[in-house]
């Protein structure tokens, strides 16, 4: 007994990992492949989030309670950078356009330089409102042409048209601009304050993407985003998938007769590409989780994470000895955002279309910081281990408080107010179900399922 | 429209689309300010979950006002929902005190960091709140105001006065504000003037210090979440008479309320008044069109076409957020000297 536990505790992560793994394979045999594997791709780009989360909270003490509007603006990137740009549309606005923004830019800098030089506050004032006009001005001008064009179609900008893969960089870099820009007002000051300004800035990068419908289409949705893999009708339609999965099948489809077959077949073809094409995202973001985790493991064990962990653990020696912590706040805060980004960008380019109502800056900025925790903060491994659980129990409790409600209903009549009323509401408990979870945590394990293991410096 | 120069229906106007909406947005915005404040000065944590909490006073009052209405005991000429609250109150004051001895009251014994541990656990504690409330009530927006809409309509106004612009005053702006008064008022005189309110700034302002003169912790901590109750409440009914109820709307209110502390003083009561009824009028200034008011005051020859809008109404909590980067910027400690750097 003893020595099951002495095992258990040295390979603590490969015995979760093993569970989870066998739960997701349940999930294959018995629901679907595709559902597991579903299950599996959200839960990569969750843990790539909580990854990005646990540099900021579990290395630094930074919170973070903001993660959607840094992820909704890796996935604006994607729509930058790899759709087409509507030609039309850069005619019609795009000179005026860039002329507000210039003139934008220009009255926010003036104000800021003006400020410094330390001219008279009224005079900044003036000139600021002033620009404000003007900007505001041309700008709703050039809003207007740009989304009068075929607006039921494109009536935005559109991007550059350049290969998908650019868009994960851009991502990570639009988000840690934004992150830069928060960390410069907020860090150093209380700690509460960041988290206050990341909930701001995040809720208002949401509301500028919903409603600038010529910047990314706002609440009109952008459909028919490139892939980065095959698509699943070109599998479908390929020679070398059809003959490979007759191939598999060959024992089964044997016994059939010719017409059978066929129908049999195409049936097979058409599940298999499915779950190819899931594999093929499975393969892409493990490669990204996998060099990420590797990059912030080598950080972590650097003098520059000792650093940094010293700082979170005991500020004031830190800065006793000579640590420039704002300075050290700012980086982490830069490159965790960096990496939600970044995180955003591959799930804009999963799903395949950019939705701006998607990001509930209240439920998913919450489910990651369940994964982090739960995982144990401080450890990249325990946060692609929360993404796992967190994900799976997120999208199974559904189907699970519905099943429960079924049950119920064997006693209730059939069609009676009360039972409709609750499987109408049943997945809000959803969120009464992880607020526990999250505070359970908290209270009893705090260190979570995988502790920090170098937590004692 | 006439076309010379008209101050008076000016102010009439003023009056009535921004002065008085303003008015009791930012009393509602104040006493939820205040209700953060408290948990902030006593248990030195920003409380994330105020919003939710807001909404889960406002659904006791819903439910309560309803099985009233049902009964038919209502009071003549205003919502029944005032009749509810004392009711509500009891409920939420018990929540909140199950809250804080499920949750916080661990971390307090075990000298946790209040003050990050404190904003994780609630934000724990809001989703649960905003779990429940929306499994109870449903996330869609509903009214829950009977009785009389107005204490004085448009229509009562122009023939009182003759003028040509009318003003209307709602019963729930009427409610608002009597009620916020009456409401600051208590809190200070409990403040300064009751031994309780005195140990409970006393343990504000230095807590080794009240407890070696022997204030009770406990006792304090109680006494917070019972104002806090009474506080969340009122808010939270007041802004659903006003405005409706809907579970985000409320738990967006956090935006404009966090602003409001951070902008008056963090800690500071008299700050978060002064900061929400800022935060208040900037929303309804910077969002108001003044079309019709630039018509009454300017000649025939320079009316404006355009709707004279500063900013969209969709970024009306973008300028909450935008006024507390200012004061972040320019002056951290908020209007009244607040906190700025962490005690512990």
């Amino acid at each position: 007994m003893n020595n099951m536990n002495t095992f258990f505790q040295a390979n603590k992560a490969v015995v979760y990992f093993t569970i989870m793994a066998l739960v997701l394979l349940f999930v294959g045999l018995n629901q679907s492949w595709a559902l597991a594997l579903g299950i599996i791709n959200m839960s990569l780009i969750s843990a790539i989030m909580a990854l990005g989360v646990n540099i900021q909270w579990g290395y630094a003490g930074l919170m973070n309670v903001g993660i959607m509007g840094f992820a909704a603006l890796g996935g604006v990137s994607v729509v930058l950078i790899a759709q087409q740009p509507v030609t039309e549309a850069v005619d019609a606005g795009g000179i005026k356009m860039l002329i507000a923004l210039i003139m934008g830019a220009a009255t926010v800098t003036s104000g800021i330089l003006l400020n410094r030089k330390g001219v008279n506050k009224l005079l900044i004032a003036a000139i600021v409102v002033t620009g404000y006009l003007f900007t505001r001005y041309y700008f709703s001008e050039a809003a207007d042409l740009i989304e009068k064009v075929d607006p039921a179609i494109t009536g935005y900008l559109g991007g550059f048209g350049l290969p998908i893969a650019f868009s994960w960089i851009v991502g990570g870099v639009i988000a840690a601009g934004a992150a830069w820009w928060v960390g410069k007002i907020t860090l150093g000051l209380r700690t509460d304050y960041l988290a206050i300004a990341t909930l701001g800035i995040s809720e208002i990068i949401l509301y500028v993407i919903k409603n600038e419908d010529w910047f990314v289409r706002g609440l009109k949705n952008v459909y028919g985003l490139p892939r980065p893999v095959p698509y699943e009708v070109d599998m479908q339609q390929s020679e070398w998938f059809q003959n490979a999965i007759a191939w598999f099948h060959k024992s089964e489809l044997q016994l059939l007769s010719q017409s059978e077959q066929i129908e049999k077949l195409t049936d097979y073809v058409r599940e298999a590409a499915v779950v190819f094409v899931k594999l093929c995202y499975s393969g892409l973001f493990i490669a990204i989780l996998v060099s990420l985790i590797v990059l912030s493991n080598l950080a972590l064990n650097s003098p520059w994470g000792r650093k940094v962990r010293a700082i979170r653990d005991n500020e004031v020696a830190a800065s006793a000895m000579g640590k420039d912590i704002k300075r050290q706040h700012l980086q982490i805060f830069v490159l965790g955002s960096a990496i939600v980004g970044v995180a955003g960008a591959l799930l804009v380019t999963y799903d395949g279309i950019f939705i701006p109502t998607a990001y509930l800056p209240l439920r998913f900025t919450f489910l990651i910081w369940v994964m982090v925790i739960l995982g144990g903060s401080g450890n990249n491994m325990g946060s692609v281990l929360g993404a796992f659980i967190i994900w799976f129990i997120w999208i199974q409790s559904g189907p699970m408080g519905l099943w429960f409600v079924e049950m119920l209903s064997n006693n209730m009549t059939e069609g009676s107010s009360s039972l409709e009323f609750i499987e109408d509401r049943v997945h809000y408990l959803r969120l009464v179900f992880m607020g526990t979870i999250l505070l359970l945590i908290m209270r009893f394990s705090p260190s979570g399922l995988l502790p920090e293991k170098n937590k004692q410096l | 429209m006439s076309d010379s120069i008209d101050i008076i229906n000016a102010l009439a106007l003023m009056t009535n689309f921004v002065i008085l909406p303003a008015l009791s947005y930012g009393s509602q915005l104040a006493l939820g300010a205040l209700a953060v404040t408290l948990v902030y000065s006593i248990l030195r944590f920003s409380n994330f979950a105020q919003g939710d909490s807001m909404a889960f006073g406002t659904m006791l009052v819903i439910i309560i006002s309803g099985y009233m209405i049902s009964k038919g005991w209502t009071i003549t000429g205003f919502p029944t929902a005032i009749l509810a609250i004392p009711l509500a109150l009891i409920g939420m004051s018990i929540y909140l005190l199950a809250m804080d001895r499920l949750v916080y009251r661990h971390y307090r014994k075990i000298k946790a960091k209040q003050n990050i541990v404190g904003i994780t656990a609630s934000i724990g504690v809001m989703f649960v709140t905003g779990g429940i409330v929306r499994f109870i009530l449903g996330a869609s927006a509903q009214r829950f105001g009977d009785g009389e809409r107005f204490i004085f309509s448009v229509r009562e106004f122009k023939a009182f006065t003759g003028l040509q612009q009318g003003i209307a005053f709602k019963t729930s702006q009427f409610l608002t504000i009597t009620l916020a008064i009456l409401l600051v008022a208590f809190l200070f005189y409990f403040l300064q003037k009751t031994k309780t309110g005195k140990a409970m700034r006393a343990y504000s302002d230095n807590t080794e210090l009240a407890l070696l003169s022997g204030i009770d912790p406990d006792k304090v901590v109680q006494i917070t979440w019972l104002l806090v109750a009474l506080f969340t409440t009122i808010a939270g009914t007041l802004y659903g008479l006003d405005k409706g109820f809907a579970p985000q709307q409320y738990h967006l209110l956090l935006l404009p309320i966090f602003a409001s502390v951070i902008v008056g003083g963090i800690g500071s009561p008299i700050g978060a008044i002064a900061g929400a009824f800022l935060v208040a009028f900037s929303e309804i200034l910077l969002t108001y069109a003044y079309k019709k008011f630039l018509i009454y005051l300017l000649p025939l020859s320079m009316h404006p076409s355009s709707l004279v809008q500063l900013i969209g109404t969709e970024y009306k909590y973008a300028i909450s957020f935008v006024i507390l980067v200012i004061v972040l910027l320019i002056r951290p400690t908020g209007i009244f000297k607040g906190k700025v750097i962490d005690g512990e």
